[in-house]
């Protein structure tokens, strides 16, 4: 028997197995950081944009320009630069945006909590309708069900959002009155709402405002939907492809032959193997999620990350710019540990193996 | 009396982009409470005749026969429901390779249990029934296997696992279908010792599917020999040297011995005729 190499190791007088995988995924990330601090200050200095002019504007004098270029450091080698840089965001200062003169972290705190809560409603309506739709086309495969299921996936996924966005506007709450339009909330309720957790849904249950709550409810349902129908589309057609590999494996022959209900054969036996990988696909929408989506969020007047990005690349505001770069690689990074982590939940081979 | 299990024109056939083709071409035996063993080589449709008694013949492929009674009960109109009462109950299977055969993802118990609470009461009944049965498939820690994930155990105590998961609801119809193929040669044997063992005890029937002449006619009472998808002899297992068949004296002449004498082995000559 094969059993348990980390328990010998542990007799061995080495770390035990948690410490050691806490240490390499602390190890993964500090480094996948460091690496991404690098990218944005490297694309800091090759975009053809000068940060003195940027910050002083194109009338100021040519000591007023001189005294902010040494200010900014740029006088020195570019590793000083480069180590200057880290040393700042490592003290949580990404610097000012000249856009709203006001320290790039706090706008992000500011707008991200948008973005975080539409995508994390839209990655939950995907997911929550994706995997059972994909598991339904699996089982059914070939049959009218499969191909509802992929022709509704094929316009999710080949269909421009920002049409669909508008179409949606124009039936959902100019025609029909179902939900209500673009922004957070109504002018009504947006200064009754005071701001704990900058999550719209979340700060106005705490507060116990459900008049808010529900009016922020049918703001985010549309955009929401539309975003969650996207990722529909994609976690959809993933999980049917997991789900026929799956039920084509011998295990499932040895639960029938068991008189296991068909049920269970697929939510219990095929499911169950089929969410690890899917674990990774669902992690990845997400993730693009998180960007921002710059379309989606100008249609619906939604104050998040992506429409943040977009307004100061039009002003050239790279302190901003390379602000929100660097929290969506620290969000992408951060996705990635956590699919780690349910890996070795959700498949005890690799649980082993650590 | 009865016999077992009856099959008569029995046929497995599936669709290719030159039509129907079959795999399976009509065939017939039945079975007592004994050892049948079938023997063919691969692709002989050896494998595709023991899913078909179990109503396992993968989609798009499609089984029919003239007759196909278990015990008297007619099987080619089984509803799914009584499909399920009888996989449970009545006929199992143990596969090739337990690697592919058991859930990676589920500990051993978990599947056993899957098996036991259909026979049993209780949950803690099904629990000892399940840790018994490990037992009498000789694994020492039966509790320690129990909470163990297939990846964690070696071939040979995966497959011990899989026959106690198959024969925990007493099953009347034991299909074996290459269970010691996968294996070592020496754990080979320690698991066909076990297997006969239980099949003896609880006077099981058993189908015993292989591609290993001499391994069958030392186990079994009865050899199918198939060839193309058809049984082109049977007889008794001691009788094996005498066949008519020229396949299946092929079959018994091509195995090396060990006190040699004939160099070089002979090679399967085949006949298209045999086909037919």
């Amino acid at each position: 028997m094969t059993f348990d190499a980390s328990e010998q190791e542990g007799r061995r007088g080495a770390l035990p197995p948690w410490l050691k995988r806490l240490g390499s995924l602390f190890i993964t990330l500090v480094v996948t950081l460091f690496g991404l601090l690098l990218v944005t200050f490297m694309i800091g200095r090759v975009v053809p944009i000068d940060p003195v002019l940027a910050a002083v504007g194109d009338r100021a004098s040519a000591s007023t320009y001189h005294k902010v270029y040494l200010a900014l450091g740029l006088d020195k080698p570019i590793w000083e630069q480069f180590l200057i840089y880290v040393n700042q965001v490592l003290h949580g200062n990404l610097g000012e945006s000249v856009l709203t003169s006001r320290p790039v972290l706090e706008d992000i705190g500011t707008v991200f909590p948008a973005t975080l809560e539409l995508s994390t409603v839209a990655i939950l309506i995907g997911t929550l309708v994706g995997i059972p739709a994909g598991v339904l086309a699996a089982v059914r495969q070939g049959r009218l069900s499969d191909q509802v299921v992929r022709v509704l996936g094929l316009v999710g996924y080949s269909a421009p959002i920002f049409w669909l966005g508008l179409l949606g506007l124009l039936l959902f709450y100019a025609k029909l009155g179902w939900v209500s339009g673009p922004g957070r909330l109504d002018v009504g309720y947006q200064f009754s709402v005071d701001r704990i957790t900058g999550l719209m849904l979340v700060d106005t249950a705490l507060e116990g405002q459900w008049d808010a709550f529900w009016n922020a409810v049918s703001h985010i349902i549309l955009p929401a939907s539309l975003l969650g129908y996207y990722s529909m589309a994609y976690i959809s057609r993933m999980t049917r492809s997991f789900m026929l590999q799956e039920l084509g494996q011998e295990y499932i022959i040895t639960a029938r032959v068991k008189g296991v209900s068909e049920r269970r054969i697929i939510w219990g036996h095929a499911l169950r193997n089929a969410a690890v990988p899917l674990v990774t696909v669902v992690a990845l929408s997400y993730g693009n999620l998180l960007q921002g989506a710059v379309l989606t969020e100008t249609i619906f007047a939604w104050p998040g990350l992506g429409m943040y990005l977009t307004n100061s690349l039009g002003s050239a505001d790279m302190n901003a710019v390379l602000g929100s770069t660097l929290v969506i690689g620290a969000a992408f990074v951060a996705l990635n540990l956590l699919s780690d982590v349910l890996y070795t939940f959700l498949d005890p081979r690799v649980r082993r193996q650590q | 009396m009865t016999p077992l299990l009856e099959v008569e024109d029995l046929r497995v056939s599936f669709p290719t982009r030159h039509g129907r083709t079959e795999v399976v071409r009509g065939v017939s035996f039945s079975l007592g409470r004994e050892r049948l063993a079938i023997v063919g080589e691969s692709g002989s449709g050896k494998s595709q005749t023991g899913r078909a008694i179990l109503g396992l013949t993968p989609p798009p492929g499609k089984a029919t026969a003239a007759r196909l009674n278990f015990e008297g009960q007619d099987l080619r109109n089984a509803t799914p429901k009584q499909w399920r009462d009888l996989r449970g109950r009545r006929i199992s299977l143990v596969m090739q390779d337990p690697k592919f055969s058991l859930n990676p993802v589920m500990t051993i118990g978990r599947q056993l249990m899957e098996a036991a609470t259909r026979t049993s009461q209780t949950r803690a009944e099904a629990k000892d029934h399940a840790l018994a049965m490990l037992e009498a498939v000789q694994i020492r820690d039966p509790l320690r296997v129990f909470k163990a994930y297939p990846h964690e155990l070696s071939g040979g105590m995966g497959q011990r696992a899989m026959i106690a998961m198959m024969l925990i609801p007493e099953p009347d119809l034991l299909i074996a279908d290459e269970p010691t193929s996968a294996l070592d040669v020496t754990v080979q044997i320690e698991v066909l010792r076990i297997l006969d063992r239980l099949v003896t005890d609880r006077g099981m029937g058993l189908i015993f599917i292989s591609h290993d002449l001499r391994l069958v006619s030392s186990f079994c009472d009865r050899v199918l020999v198939m060839y193309a998808g058809k049984v082109v002899e049977e007889l008794r297992a001691s009788n094996l040297a005498q066949a008519q068949h020229p396949y299946t004296q092929g079959l018994f002449n091509c195995l090396p011995k060990i006190e040699g004498g004939i160099r070089p082995l002979p090679t399967l000559q085949r006949d298209a005729e045999w086909a037919r």
